[in-house]
């Protein structure tokens, strides 16, 4: 999302640190996500007081504590809701909604597929660690079949959702994914969700070390990360390896298929990122481990009016159609009669 | 019976100014009742407009099944429209009718073994209607029209379809587009047999068929074919005129409860210089609120109609936050799922109104049938220590003030409210007068800017309210949330004494609300043998029974309760005037616990829970009963 700039004092990392005492776990992978958003607001040319984060209930939805802005700790799977409403009432405001994956895809499902078909200009920055865990570590509707917590002994049987399929295909208009601790990526991905008009669906890969430690080892961790990574630029060929040495290109009908290059195979035979093509964002939602490196980076970033905005709309042309409300006429109105 | 029978018993008096003689009615019952496809509601809408106009007071019962069309010519299908016109005061749609319009077998069958017509009631029947087709699905092994089966009704059998064809012989029209203006003539026979002047609904034709000329043509043409046809048949030898009632000076027009719901909502935003918020689903009876407040968009009223009801809610808490004033509107099935987030509202001390239009229940139960058993739900259906002020509407008008005063509690306590309205007086009519903006009230609003020592939950020392500070706000940043907080600070906190106090001040900003709840007024006795304690749209019934029974010398009182949390301080007081305590509701008794619980009051219940409203005669009955005991 967006929201005017305005000439203000300068403002730092220290003006948007609360004087509450944080609280995860210790090397929880929610501190690095903190420091990266703390180190993003101050540049976005937002005045403090004009932002509101929203939460639900989860380790991640405790973030608004920790942040000086203003905010609101909701009930579990609803923020999406209330910053509806708190945008549409508010379109002055830069609205984030902070979320986990059991949070956003499981109760509060029905809300996060309804805000991104509407469009409503809010950032929503989804922690993903595919477990619960301040419940303390029940499967999560990302966590891998098979897996093995408190409440699946026998491992999970429930198939998990691509969250950023669900996202594609509520129709958002602004769909990436990075990972807590690339910071940088991180942050020019938060930057790029606060520019865009629309619903930001942001969704962060992170570390729960106490239930679900190594979450994402196999894509972060140094001696892999370069295979096990795609970093999607737009309008440049998918490719990845510590060498840059191998690409995605289209094999038999829409199949992507992981090539090396070399022997005949140039970066012109590779499939070019565009974050506007709906089919290439959703084939790169599904692609990951064992057969393919993990995208992260914008997915997709297209222009659809906002809710908000549509609505303001219709109020302007309301009011320069009948005039501003004339409550007295308004109750007068239909058929009266005059007793003496 | 015989015409002159008609109405509530005045002398007939002969008027010359028509051919046929014209006599004056104190007030009438007159029931249109069809298909639900036939446009009854419609026509009972347009005869009320009429009879408002004609300075009558009245009261109106629509009663439709909730399947949108059920099979033609079922009794499943049945939709009536009841409507009590008068020149004295009017309470109730009237317990039964002096006049049935029965567009088919089905609602003929329906409403008669339902014992609607009085005896010696005008039946007025669509004749060409009773087919054998129509009279099986009825289930009539014969025809009632012949079987003597109604001797003890005035029965006018009546080619309506064919009056209406007839009048349309040469508009073009098919022969099913011709059919279904028949409506209209049962209208016209019936304005002209009441002396309704049927302007008004010519000018309702002429707005609703704008782009269908043909129709708009039509029906107009069917409409006065009825009322001339009335004016010239030999059938009625008579016409009946029901004079102005006697009422309070002013302007005046005809409300349901939901559009003075609506109003009400959109004045109480005016009032308080407030942006209004309604985040709704669409739920029966509670979706015309939402119908109407999304044509307001020129009030600066922002509709949104959400996913679910939890989002409804929760978006109206949103705007809330962010300083405007939120409402969400829906039946008992949707105040279940807004549940939660109504908690979230009493923690987070945001004010918030929700709107209940109760309907049967439990689960979906009667969807388009009245019943007020939500009270309990209202005041205990959250999780843990939750309180939160209720206000119940007596009547549709009264939904105006009742809305406006849950709005101004809201703001200025910072919390949740609900209010309670049901099917009955949503969909129900009644004469309204008319407000004037000037008159009102200001709700004052502020919001705190001042960032000098602001503490998020810092209360005022009266009122125990917290201040309403919104974000755009500089140096007054701030986290509310769900989890328990510290007062004064806001901070999370879980110790216990914190929790105990918090839990405590909470409750006793609620109970606080007595400061500016008026004193009680009693209509009937102030004292003596028997107090009827009812609230909600119970008010008519109980209001006409106290009057026939003071004038028969019982010494009877009633007091209504718009106040249901906290209750009214001189209840207790008011309470000990009375031998007997007696409270009537549409459900199993659910105020009765409460005054029991607070007052250790032995009252009776006097209960009903059929999905329509007390008649009054339920109502005399049942207090005749324990006068009875009394002796």
């Amino acid at each position: 999302m967006s929201t005017a700039t305005q000439a203000a004092p300068k403002l730092t990392r220290k003006d948007f640190e609360s004087d509450q005492d944080v609280r995860w776990c210790p090397g929880c992978g929610d501190y690095a996500i903190l420091a990266s958003v703390l180190r993003v607001l101050p540049d976005l040319g937002v005045p403090r007081e004009q932002f509101a984060f929203l939460s639900g209930i989860g380790c991640s939805s405790r973030f608004p504590y920790y942040v000086d802005t203003y905010g609101f700790h909701t009930i579990h799977g609803r923020a999406p809701a209330i910053a509806t409403g708190l945008k549409v009432a508010r379109p002055d405001l830069s609205v984030w909604i902070v979320t986990g994956d059991g949070d956003a895809l499981s109760i509060g499902g029905n809300h996060l597929i309804h805000i991104l078909r509407r469009n409503v200009d809010v950032n929503m920055l989804m922690f993903n660690n595919r477990i619960y865990g301040l419940t303390k570590g029940q499967y999560s509707p990302t966590s891998e079949v098979g897996k093995v917590t408190k409440s699946t002994p026998a491992g999970s049987v429930d198939h998990p959702f691509h969250p950023l399929a669900v996202a594609l295909g509520a129709d958002a208009t602004f769909v990436a994914r990075s990972i807590d601790v690339e910071a940088k990526h991180l942050q020019q991905v938060i930057r790029r969700a606060h520019e865009h008009r629309g619903t930001s669906f942001v969704e962060i890969l992170q570390n729960c070390n106490i239930f679900n430690d190594g979450a994402f080892a196999e894509l972060t961790d140094k001696p892999v990360k370069a295979e096990a990574q795609l970093v999607l630029e737009h309008g440049q060929p998918l490719i990845f390896g510590k060498n840059r040495d191998k690409g995605i290109r289209l094999g038999s009908g829409l199949r992507p298929e992981v090539v090396e290059l070399g022997k005949g195979i140039t970066e012109k035979d590779l499939i070019v990122h565009d974050e506007q093509d709906p089919t290439l964002a959703y084939f790169l939602s599904h692609m990951g481990p064992p057969d393919f490196p993990t995208p992260i980076g914008v997915f997709r970033a297209v222009e659809r009016p906002s809710y908000e905005r549509a609505l303001d709309a219709q109020l302007v042309d309301a009011k320069d159609r009948l005039g501003p409300g004339d409550l007295d006429a308004l109750l007068n109105r239909g058929d009266t009669w005059d007793v003496e | 019976m015989s015409p002159t029978d008609l109405g509530g018993g005045a002398a007939a008096e002969a008027a010359s100014k028509a051919a046929k003689a014209i006599e004056t009615r104190d007030g009438v019952v007159v029931r249109f009742a069809g298909d639900s496809g036939d446009g009854m509601q419609l026509v009972g809408t347009q005869f009320t407009i009429e009879s408002a106009l004609a300075g009558n007071d009245l009261g109106t019962l629509p009663d439709f099944p909730a399947e949108i069309r059920a099979p033609a010519g079922s009794l499943a299908g049945v939709s009536g429209f009841q409507l009590n016109f008068s020149s004295r005061e009017v309470f109730t749609p009237g317990d039964s009718c002096d006049v049935l319009v029965a567009m088919n077998p089905a609602a003929l069958k329906v409403n008669i073994d339902e014992g609607s017509l009085k005896p010696g009631g005008m039946l007025i029947v669509d004749k060409e209607t009773f087919t054998d087709q129509n009279l099986r699905k009825a289930e009539y092994q014969v025809s009632p029209l012949t079987d003597g089966s109604l001797d003890g009704f005035d029965l006018f059998a009546i080619d309506i379809s064919k009056l209406t064809s007839t009048a349309l012989l040469d508009s073009g029209l098919s022969n099913k587009q011709v059919l279904r203006c028949k409506n209209f003539l049962a209208l016209g026979l019936m304005s002209w047999l009441f002396q309704r002047p049927i302007e008004p609904t010519i000018r309702w034709i002429e707005q609703k068929f704008k782009k269908a000329p043909e129709l708009l043509e039509a029906n107009k043409r069917v409409l006065q074919a009825g009322y001339n046809f009335g004016e010239t048949t030999e059938l009625f030898h008579t016409a009946y005129e029901v004079r102005p009632a006697k009422i309070a000076a002013g302007r005046y027009r005809n409300v349901t409860g939901n559009t003075a719901t609506a109003l009400g909502l959109v004045a109480a935003a005016k009032c308080a210089d407030l942006p209004m918020f309604l985040g709704s689903y669409p739920i029966t009876p509670a979706s015309d609120i939402l119908h109407e407040l999304s044509s307001y968009k020129h009030f600066g009223i922002r509709t949104f109609q959400a996913e679910d009801e939890i989002a409804a809610v929760g978006a109206a808490l949103g705007a809330a936050f962010g300083g405007a004033l939120g409402v969400t509107t829906t039946s008992g099935p949707g105040v279940c799922l807004k549940s939660e987030t109504i908690g979230l509202a009493v923690a987070v001390e945001l004010p918030l109104v929700i709107a209940d239009i109760q309907r049967g229940s439990p689960s979906t139960g009667l969807p388009t049938k009245t019943e007020q058993a939500d009270l309990m739900l209202a005041m205990y259906g959250r999780h843990g220590e939750c309180p939160l002020p209720i206000l119940a509407c007596a009547t549709p008008a009264d939904c105006f003030e009742t809305v406006f005063e849950a709005v101004r509690i809201a703001i200025q306590y910072m919390t949740p409210v609900i209010l309670l309205s049901d099917g009955y007086i949503a969909n129900g009519a009644e004469p309204w007068l008319v407000p004037r903006e000037a008159d009102l009230p200001k709700i004052e609003v502020e919001f705190r800017t001042d960032p000098e020592g602001y503490q998020p939950y810092q209360r005022d020392p009266e009122t125990l309210t917290r201040r309403w500070v919104i974000p755009g706000t500089p140096g007054l940043e701030h986290r509310i949330g769900g989890i328990e907080r510290e007062d004064v600070t806001g901070n999370v906190c879980y110790h216990p004494m914190n929790h105990e106090h918090m839990v405590r001040t909470r409750d006793r900003k609620i109970s606080g609300i007595t400061r500016d709840i008026p004193a009680s007024v009693v209509d009937g006795a102030s004292q003596g043998d028997v107090l009827l304690v009812g609230w909600g749209s119970t008010y008519g019934s109980i209001s006409a029974a106290v009057k026939e029974l003071v004038a028969a010398g019982e010494s009877v009182g009633h007091l209504h309760l718009r106040y249901l949390n906290p209750l009214p301080p001189d209840l207790g007081d008011v309470l000990k005037r009375f031998r007997r305590v007696i409270v009537p509701e549409m459900n199993l008794g659910q105020l009765i616990k409460l005054l029991r619980a607070e007052y250790l009051v032995d009252a009776s219940g006097l209960n009903k829970v059929q999905g329509r409203p007390f008649k009054v005669s339920e109502i005399v009955a049942g207090v005749r009963k324990v006068l009875e005991e009394l002796t």
